[in-house]
Order: structure tokens, then C-alpha cells, then sequence
């Protein structure tokens, strides 16, 4: 079935109230901590209170006397078992040849600890109190070094690890630097832009929890794990960290509250409570606290970089050229190397036409949390500097924001960039057409002068994204250094009464997969919505799966699950012959009901369904009974969402306060399944960027290394006063090449938000001289850059 | 959470007991139990005092109102005959944290915790206040030492506050985005005798009375007369959300715009 035949299936494009939330608003959801195994006892993590330090010794002797306590582990026992450091999962190979520089990771630190949470020991005790008494008990003795937050400084500082001794992890590059160097030489005008991309630290509202379980009786382990891709999970865990048969080890991610990409990497804690859950014969559970998840869960973002736009006499872009600075952190977190690279620099010819681009990638290690994928991934830093760059090139060169982007917009598809990536459908003059309507573009001025008159002043600014979802082509990510494939698995089981359980290796963590996946199974199979339950998250009942990040689920899960439907039917339609004494070629299959053309014959879905369990009146001699078929889907390309946002803000020059007045977002995203749905991932999203832009912001003591921004009391979420009614629209170019024709909507909210407030900012503040300004925009940073302007 | 134990006075005597015998008091919890919870505080007896009957409630008492100690912000800030008299108090409770901290929070909690970012030290000091306590009555002037310090000794509790009722007043609080404690809160309170500016959230010493502005509102209780007073950034606070000098500018804006707003 191709996507202009799905999108007019019933309920397709219907705002179904999502079938998730009867169990979550009424406290019935199975989060990890909610999980309570006969015989379990509570780990908790001593971890560094240093950014750098060398250890010189470990006194566990107090703690392991404490009450309560079974054992308590540290890094020599790591090494004792053999267990191995954690695995990245993506090799960037540097401009000179060489492999990026993989420092080992280790689960517990071995003789040094690189940033503040960094996992020093494991106490294990019968409660949680007694557990955390006795980890006050281990006697540390450090030898601190001297440490480096900022990125920039990398390069100077001391060394974190004896594999990287300049601190460099890689030098990355893509484009044709002479063609680019060459436009340069003969533009009419060059725009360059420094531009820093804030870190960030994820906050789910649940944090990272797991439980190690080990079965003696069958020599296996459960690991429960608040995670995105239990089975990427499983894999990792056994095949390069513990060395145990994949069919030993189950993980089940039940409910789990928000992962923003953070909860997609194996982390320490994972791997300990495993492997202790052996040596102890203990159900273990740890939970992180507030505290831990900000120490200790991946950051997103940290960006340092410099760009530069060619130009001819009109504004026409020539050529790009970047280079940037990514803080890896103090160690490669599981899909690190690929953030910065692969997601970021291919997606910085953004909606343009630009003929040539050249990206220069250096990649660094710093006594910080490690940094990797989080909304967006890549794509929000590419989108922060090229949209940041399009709009102070346009003001530089007289232009307003909409006429430097349309005299640059790509027109014809598909088109190939000069950075890998083919785009294959788009309109992204109707989606700055239509934004500019719903912001009410004409109506500016006027709000300029009432703000004026408030002694206030007020600016507007664009931003026209483009992202690539529906990770990824297999063959494509491994010629790019993927160390997994990125294809997606549904299973689905038709049940004798016509009922159905599909199992995804897509996992919900907030979504709302249980009932949009419920949508297409029930759209094309002609059943109720309800007659559909979705199965995701539990390596034990999932066949296999890549799980649920870069806004891939419906594109590459939901596809898998199309793919399952086609071989349901074409089962479905020879039990159907059979019963109507036709031949197969001429069944039809519509609304749940089978017919042959030109007859009055028909059997139901839910009577093919019986026959293929009851099947006394079936063609044994050629066909299996059951109704289950599984299937695997590789994408041929990456779908491209896209979009202009307007973001309009009132600025307090007296105090520095930005507010968002009014933000208008135009998205296509393809076919839409359930608009209600992607209209919160959007809201979701926007807050989440818009957050990034005025107010979360993480922040490391440049001397200390100490995490100044540990707690909500210093790191400002956004709140829902912070935010403007959003004003939303879709059009929709259908992706060309997956039978949904869907695109992703998870992350663009985050994506294409930040650059538009931010250009909103600066255009207010242009008047009081300020040309140039980074996130965040909080009211003391607004202040002094205007006071900086004034001298 | 440390081990602890807890004891439930009915009375103000029995609480004082228990406080000169070590007990920690607890009032509204809003940072004693968070700080338990992260095991940066460990007292080894808590002395509740919600149970005290008398230590809760709000009265005028000539021209003045006194505010029991146990009473919570989300009563100051709903109490009518407070709000026609001094609607700046009224406002300050009503804008202290979310609904559930002043659904719990009290103000002889804050004021005797004294957090260098609190709301209620600046009312207390800019309207003059006195805090009776289980032994004495201490003017506001007194009363305030430096950061988390006041001169509450020992087992003193604080049992009632009692406040002035101005001509004028205004509380303006400029809010930290991630905590929305006050990154400056300046409180104003014209009285006949003069006008008295406290100010926190800006000095790691805590609130402090604004000399300058005081003698310039005195004058002229205009915007133009605050505008008119530099302000030192010598002795304010530089942070990761602000530095001093932009510290020093939030105390006249807000001043200007607390004199605009107290008259009305």
C-alpha cells in the first residue's frame, strides 16, 4: 500500500485520544522504581566529588561492616571479573585517516576519576538508607588534578586519558575545502558568525533507574532499565561489556517518563547492577536521584564554532564554511562521535540552495559529563548556526529575514546537498508563506509602537529548519561509521477472534505509540482502534528493535509494522479464497472485509482470523495455519521534516527581560496520523528549544570543574508562564519512499526554535546597538550585552 | 534522610522545652525537610509546631498587624482586612513560591531562617516590624545578622510578628528564572516619619535597608527621586544569573517601579 492510499483509510489523520493515558493519569503506570522483585536490595554510587583526581587509595572497610550492607564494589573488582568498559557505538575516522582516540570507559573507575559523578564504587545494602549511610563510609583518597570544563581550553589542559594526550578525540571533515576556499576568493560579501551552542542537561521527569535480577535456576539475568532501545541495550551489555549470550540476558524498559534522548545510551549503573546481581544473587535496584541525573545523565549540545557565508551582489549563498569545537565530555558516550558529525554537518546546507559547503569538525574530551544525543541531536546545533548566520546575512546585506531565505530556497526535487544528504520531497516557500500569514506579519509594525510607548523594545525573528529523521539507512550509517544497523521490526499477532497484539521494537516513552501505531494497525486491517494493543519495550516479547530516537518511530517502526500488515494480508487473502472457493489474485481487501470483484461474495477480517486458528476448512497442503507474520524495514533514505518558525519578543531594556509575546511554528511532517499527537510533540518540542534560547543553561566552575547548575534552584527549566499560546500549522509533501509517506515530528519543535528567538532578540536589540548575542537569553545576559553595546 | 525523632507540642511552652533541650524546630519545612532529604541537614529531634494553635492566625492590633508565627503564606495572602491595609504584604505571600510551598510555608519559618533570597525579611525590616519571641520582642533593625543568621538565640522561637501599617508600600521581586526566589527584591514602605527601603536576594550578608534611597524617597516619594540615587554594586552579590552591577541597576528599576506602583 503506497501513502496516498494509506492517508485515506479510516482514522488515519483522526485525533484519537491517546490509549496510554487512562493508565497514566490514574497512577496505573509501571515505571522501573515502581517495580518491587521478591528479595531485591538497593545499590547506591559513590561518585567523584572531583573533576580530575587521581586515586590513591580506596578504604571500603567501614562501609562494608556498616549494617546492612552485602558487598560493596570498586574498580579492581571490575577488573577481577574481566567486565569491560562501556562501548561506543559510533567510529568517526579522523581527516588524517586515523580512528577517533577511545579512551576506555569504565564502569568503575580504574585508578582515576574524570569529572564530578564520575562512578568511584557500588554499595549494596538491604535498604536504601542503609545503603546510603554505608557510602558515606568509603574512604576516598584522591589526588586532584588540575581540570578542563570549557571546550576551548581542551586543548591545553591536562590530559584525561593516556589515549588522547592533547585531550583531542578527533579532527572531522566534510565538503570540498577547495571549491568552498575558491567561492570565498570571489564573493561579493562574506558574513561571519561565532556562535556557542549552550550545553544542556536532559531532566526527564523520571530519572535513569534499574533493577539487576539474576535466576540462579536458569543461569539468566533481567535487566529492568528506564531506557529508549531495551534490545540496543541488550546488545551492548553482552556482546561488549559482559561477554554473555544475548539469549541470557533479558531487558524489559517498561513505562518509562521521557528520555529526550538520554535514556538511549548504556550507562554504568546498567552494567554494575548486572553483573553484581550474580556475584550478590540479589534482585538489585538503584534510582537516581535529582542530584545524580544532573551530575551524571548525558548532556546535550556544547558547541563552540565559527561560520562564515559567501555571498554574490544579491544575496545569493555561494558557499559555507564551519568550523567547530564539540565537548565530548570525559568520555564517549554511546552514540557521541556521531552528534557532531554525521547529525550535525549534513544538515548544514539546511533549505538552501547553497552550491558548496565545507564543515571542519574537532571533537574533545573535558572533565565534564559526557555529551551526547539529546532532542534533536546535531541537527538543533546545525539549525542554531546556519539560521543565526542566514539572518545576519541578510541584515548585512539590506535583506529582510523572509527575502534573504526565499532568494536562497531550495525550489526542485530531489535534490542532493554538498553534504551527503538527498532531500526528496519539500515546499518550503508554502511553509514561509503560510508562517509569515498565521504571524501576522503586517500587523508588526504597529506592535512595534505600542511596545515603544511601553518603554519596551520588540523584535521578531526566523528560523526555516530542516532535519533528517527515520535513522537511517543501514548500509548508509555503516559507510559512516556506525558500529549497528538502524532498520526497525514489528511483529503482528492476529489473535483467533480478530484481535490484535503488535509487538515494536519502537519504543513509547512519552509519545503516544500505543495508539498511533494502534491507528495504522487498526486503518488497515479495517478493526476498531481498541481491538489493537501495542507491545513495546521488552527484549522477552519484541522480536528485535533499534528503538525510538532521532523522531524515527513512526517512519522506520511504523513502516516495519506496514511491511507485517502486507504479508498479514497477502496470508489473509488465500484463506480468504479459499473460503470463498476463488483464486487468490482475485481477492480484494478493504474495510475488513474480503470480496471477490463482480461477486456478492465476502468473508470478514474477523472470520479469516478464525480460520486460520480453526482452519478444519483450510488448504493445509499449501498454507501454515496462524495469522502472525514479523517484519524487518531498512529505510532507503532519511525522511526531511520541515519548517518556518517566527518567534516575536518584547524586550525590558531596563532589566534585560525577554518574553516570548508570540510564536507561530509551520511544520510538514509529511502524513499525519493522529494531528492531536504531534501538535503536543510540537508544544513539547517548542518548549524545550525555547527553554534552550531564554533560559537552561549548564554550567562547570572553570577552575573547580564543580556542576554550579546541579539542582532546579540554578537550572532553569522552562515553565508554562514562559511560554506564549503557540500558534501551529502543517502542509504536508508526503516523505516519497515509505508507505506512510510520514516524516518525524519529535524533534523539529526543538530544533527550529532556538535560532528564531534568539534572531527575535537580536532584532530588538538591534536599535540599542547589540549585534551580537548567545544563548541563553536570561535578563542579566540581555542587560549586560545591552550596557556592553552602550560603550 | 537521616534517622530522626519527632515531637508534636500543643503549646508554645512545651515547644520552647523541647527547643532548649536541642530540638530542631519545624515550621512550614520548606527547606529544613528538603535539606533533611538531601542529608545536608541531620537533626536528631524535630519539634513540630503546627500543632500550636496559638502561634497561627492573623490580628490588627491598633495600627499595627500581628501575624502569628505558624500562620502560612497562603493565608497572609488571602487575608481581607490585610490586603485593604497593607496589600504589599499580602502580595508578597501571595507571590512566595509555588501553591504548594504556601500552602505550607510559614512566616516566622522564613524570617528565622533568614535565607538571603527570602521574601519576608524584607517586609519585616522595611515596615519596621518586631518579632516577639518565647522571651522578648526584637526590632527588625536588630534582628537580621547576615546570611541564615538573625539574633534568635538558642531555643528561642519566634512567636508572633507584628507590622506597621504604612501610607504606602510596595514589594517588587525580580525573580531568579530557575528558583524564583528573589534575585532582588526591594521592599518600600512609606510611613509618616520617613520611608524605608529594605532589599533582598542581592547581598550574600542578607537583607540590608537601603540608606540612599530612603533619604531620596524621603524627599520626594517619586520614581525620578529613586532613579536620581546611584547605586554601589561594592557589596552586592555576582553569581551565574547575575553580577553585581546588574544587581545594582534591578535595585533602582525596582525601586523606581515599587514607588510607582505604592502610588497606585
Amino acid at each position: 500500500m503506497g501513502a496516498s492510499d494509506f492517508v485515506n483509510l479510516p482514522n488515519i489523520g483522526a485525533s484519537i485520544r491517546r490509549k496510554e493515558d487512562y493508565r497514566f493519569l490514574t497512577g496505573g503506570g509501571q515505571y522501573t522504581d515502581d517495580i518491587t522483585l521478591a528479595n531485591q536490595s538497593y545499590a547506591v554510587f559513590v561518585r567523584s566529588p572531583h573533576a580530575h583526581a587521581n586515586i590513591n587509595s580506596i578504604d571500603l572497610s567501614k562501609a562494608k561492616a556498616a549494617t546492612g550492607v552485602l558487598d560493596v564494589f570498586v574498580g579492581a573488582d571490575v577488573a577481577a571479573d574481566k567486565i569491560n568498559g562501556l562501548p561506543c557505538g559510533w567510529l568517526i575516522t579522523s581527516t588524517d585517516g586515523s580512528p577517533m582516540k577511545e579512551p576506555p570507559h569504565p564502569i568503575l573507575a580504574q585508578g582515576k576519576v574524570r569529572y564530578v559523578g564520575d562512578h568511584v564504587a557500588m554499595v549494596v545494602a538491604e535498604t536504601l538508607e542503609q545503603a546510603k549511610n554505608a557510602a558515606e563510609l568509603v574512604e576516598v583518597d584522591y589526588d586532584v588534578l588540575s581540570a578542563v570544563v570549557k571546550v576551548t581550553d581542551a586543548a591545553k589542559a591536562t590530559a584525561l586519558h593516556d589515549a588522547a594526550p592533547d585531550n583531542h578525540c578527533y579532527k572531522w571533515a566534510l565538503g570540498d575545502k577547495a571549491q568552498v576556499d575558491a567561492a570565498f576568493a570571489g564573493a561579493a560579501h562574506i558574513t561571519k558568525l561565532d556562535l556557542t551552542n549552550n550545553r544542556l542537561v536532559p531532566n526527564a521527569m523520571e530519572p535513569r533507574a534499574a533493577i539487576g535480577s539474576y535466576n540462579r535456576a536458569n543461569d539468566d539475568y533481567t535487566l529492568y532499565v528506564s531506557n529508549q532501545n531495551p534490545h540496543v541495550e541488550r546488545l551492548l551489555l553482552t556482546a561488549f561489556v559482559m561477554g554473555l549470550p544475548e539469549h541470557k540476558v533479558r531487558v524489559i524498559a517498561p513505562d518509562v517518563g521521557g528520555g529526550f534522548g538520554s535514556k538511549i545510551y548504556l550507562y554504568a549503573e546498567d552494567v554494575c547492577l548486572t553483573w553484581a546481581s550474580k556475584k550478590l544473587n540479589r534482585n538489585i535496584k538503584w534510582t537516581a536521584d535529582r542530584s545524580e541525573a544532573f551530575l551524571s545523565d548525558a548532556h546535550g549540545r556544547d558547541h563552540v564554532s565559527h561560520a562564515e557565508m559567501a555571498m554574490d551582489k544579491d544575496g545569493k549563498f555561494l558557499a559555507l564554511r564551519v568550523h567547530t569545537d564539540a565537548n565530548m565530555g570525559a568520555y564517549l558516550s554511546t552514540f557521541a562521535p556521531a552528534i557532531p558529525t554525521i547529525l550535525y554537518a549534513t544538515l548544514l546546507a539546511g533549505q538552501y540552495a547553497t552550491p558548496q559547503v565545507y564543515v571542519e569538525v574537532d571533537a574533545w574530551f573535558t572533565n565534564t559529563a559526557p555529551v551526547d544525543a539529546y532532542r534533536g541531536a546535531g541537527r538543533p546545533e546545525a539549525t542554531y548556526l546556519l539560521e543565526r548566520l542566514v539572518t545576519r546575512a541578510g541584515w548585512d546585506m539590506g535583506l529582510s529575514q523572509d527575502e534573504i531565505r526565499r532568494r536562497n530556497f531550495i525550489t526542485e526535487f530531489p535534490y542532493q546537498t554538498p553534504v551527503a544528504l538527498q532531500y526528496d520531497v519539500g515546499d518550503f516557500h508554502a511553509l514561509l508563506n503560510r508562517a509569515n500569514e498565521l504571524a501576522d506579519i503586517a500587523g508588526f509594525p504597529a506592535r512595534k509602537s505600542a511596545s515603544e510607548a511601553k518603554g519596551l523594545v520588540r523584535g521578531i525573528g526566523y528560523s526555516s529548519y530542516i532535519e533528517a529523521c527515520g535513522l537511517a539507512p543501514s548500509n548508509v550509517a555503516g559507510a559512516l561509521g556506525a558500529r549497528a544497523g538502524l532498520f526497525e521490526c514489528g511483529e503482528v499477532r492476529v489473535h483467533p477472534t480478530g484481535s490484535v497484539t503488535v509487538f515494536t521494537g519502537s519504543h513509547s516513552h512519552g509519545q503516544g505509540h500505543e495508539t498511533t501505531f494502534a491507528q495504522v494497525v487498526a486503518a488497515r486491517l479495517g478493526i476498531s482502534v481498541d481491538a489493537v494493543d501495542i507491545v513495546h519495550g521488552d527484549t522477552g516479547r519484541v522480536p528485535f528493535g533499534m528503538g525510538t530516537y532521532g523522531s524515527r518511530s513512526m517512519s522506520v517502526g511504523g513502516t516495519a509494522i506496514m511491511k507485517a500488515l502486507d504479508k498479514i494480508e497477502t496470508k489473509a487473502k488465500k484463506i480468504a479464497a479459499h473460503l470463498m472457493e476463488a483464486s487468490d489474485a482475485d481477492v480484494e481487501f478493504a474495510n475488513g472485509e474480503f470480496t471477490i470483484k463482480g461477486t456478492d461474495k465476502k468473508v470478514t477480517f474477523g472470520q479469516v482470523a478464525l480460520t486460520a486458528y480453526v482452519p478444519h476448512n483450510y488448504p493445509l497442503d499449501k498454507l501454515e495455519p496462524g495469522l502472525n507474520e514479523t517484519a524487518f524495514y531498512d529505510p532507503t533514505n532519511f525522511t526531511f521534516p520541515a519548517g518556518t518558525y517566527i518567534c516575536e519578543v518584547e524586550v525590558d531594556p531596563a532589566t534585560g527581560s525577554v518574553r516570548v509575546d508570540r510564536f507561530t511554528a509551520v511544520d510538514d511532517f509529511g502524513n499525519i496520523i493522529n494531528p492531536m499527537i504531534v501538535e503536543g510533540q510540537v508544544h513539547g518540542g517548542l518548549v524545550q528549544g525555547i527553554g534552550q534560547a531564554l533560559l537552561e543553561n549548564c554550567v562547570y566552575d572553570e577552575e573547580s570543574g564543580q556542576l554550579l547548575t546541579g539542582s532546579f534552584m540554578d537550572y532553569a527549566m522552562p515553565r508554562a508562564d514562559d511560554m506564549p499560546s503557540f500558534t501551529l500549522d502543517t502542509l504536508c509533501t508526503p516523505c516519497s519512499h515509505n508507505p506512510l509517506g510520514a516524516k518525524g515530528c519529535g524533534e523539529a519543535g526543538a530544533i527550529g526554535s532556538p535560532p528564531a528567538v534568539i534572531n527575535a532578540v537580536l532584532d530588538a536589540l538591534k536599535p540599542l546597538g547589540v549585534v551580537d548575542f548567545d544563548m541563553p537569553a536570561s535578563p542579566g545576559r540581555v542587560w549586560e550585552a545591552i550596557q556592553s553595546a552602550k560603550h | 534522610m537521616y534517622a530522626f525523632t519527632l515531637e508534636r507540642p500543643t503549646t508554645t511552652a512545651d515547644a520552647a522545652k523541647l527547643a532548649a533541650g536541642g530540638a530542631k524546630p519545624l515550621a512550614g519545612g520548606q527547606t529544613l525537610l528538603a535539606s533533611m532529604k538531601l542529608r545536608l541537614s541531620n537533626p536528631e529531634q524535630l519539634a513540630d509546631l503546627s500543632g500550636i494553635k496559638e502561634l497561627i492566625g492573623i490580628k490588627r492590633d491598633g495600627n499595627a498587624f500581628v501575624i502569628g508565627a505558624m500562620t502560612r503564606h497562603a493565608d497572609v495572602a488571602i487575608h481581607a482586612e490585610l490586603k485593604a491595609a497593607i496589600p504589599a504584604l499580602a502580595d508578597l505571600a501571595a507571590n512566595i513560591g509555588d501553591r504548594q510551598v504556601r500552602a505550607m510555608g510559614t512566616l516566622g519559618g522564613s524570617v528565622a531562617n533568614n535565607d538571603p533570597s527570602a521574601c519576608y525579611p524584607s517586609a519585616v525590616l522595611a515596615l519596621g516590624a518586631t518579632i516577639h519571641t518565647t522571651t522578648r520582642k526584637i526590632a527588625a533593625d536588630d534582628f537580621f545578622l547576615g546570611m541564615f543568621t538573625t539574633a534568635l538565640n538558642d531555643g528561642e522561637l519566634i512567636t508572633a510578628i507584628s507590622f506597621p501599617i504604612p501610607k504606602r508600600a510596595a514589594y517588587m521581586k525580580f525573580k531568579q528564572q530557575a528558583s524564583r526566589f528573589a534575585m532582588v527584591g526591594v521592599f518600600i514602605a512609606q510611613f509618616d516619619a520617613g520611608v524605608r527601603v529594605a532589599v533582598t536576594g542581592a547581598s550574600s550578608s542578607g537583607v540590608f535597608r537601603h540608606k540612599g534611597l530612603e533619604d531620596a524617597l524621603g524627599k520626594s516619594f517619586t520614581p525620578a527621586a529613586a532613579a536620581s540615587v546611584k547605586i554601589a554594586a561594592t557589596d552586592l552579590n555576582s553569581d551565574i544569573h547575575a553580577t553585581a552591577a546588574y544587581r545594582a541597576n534591578l535595585i533602582s528599576v525596582q525601586t523606581q517601579r515599587g514607588v510607582t506602583k505604592a502610588l497606585g
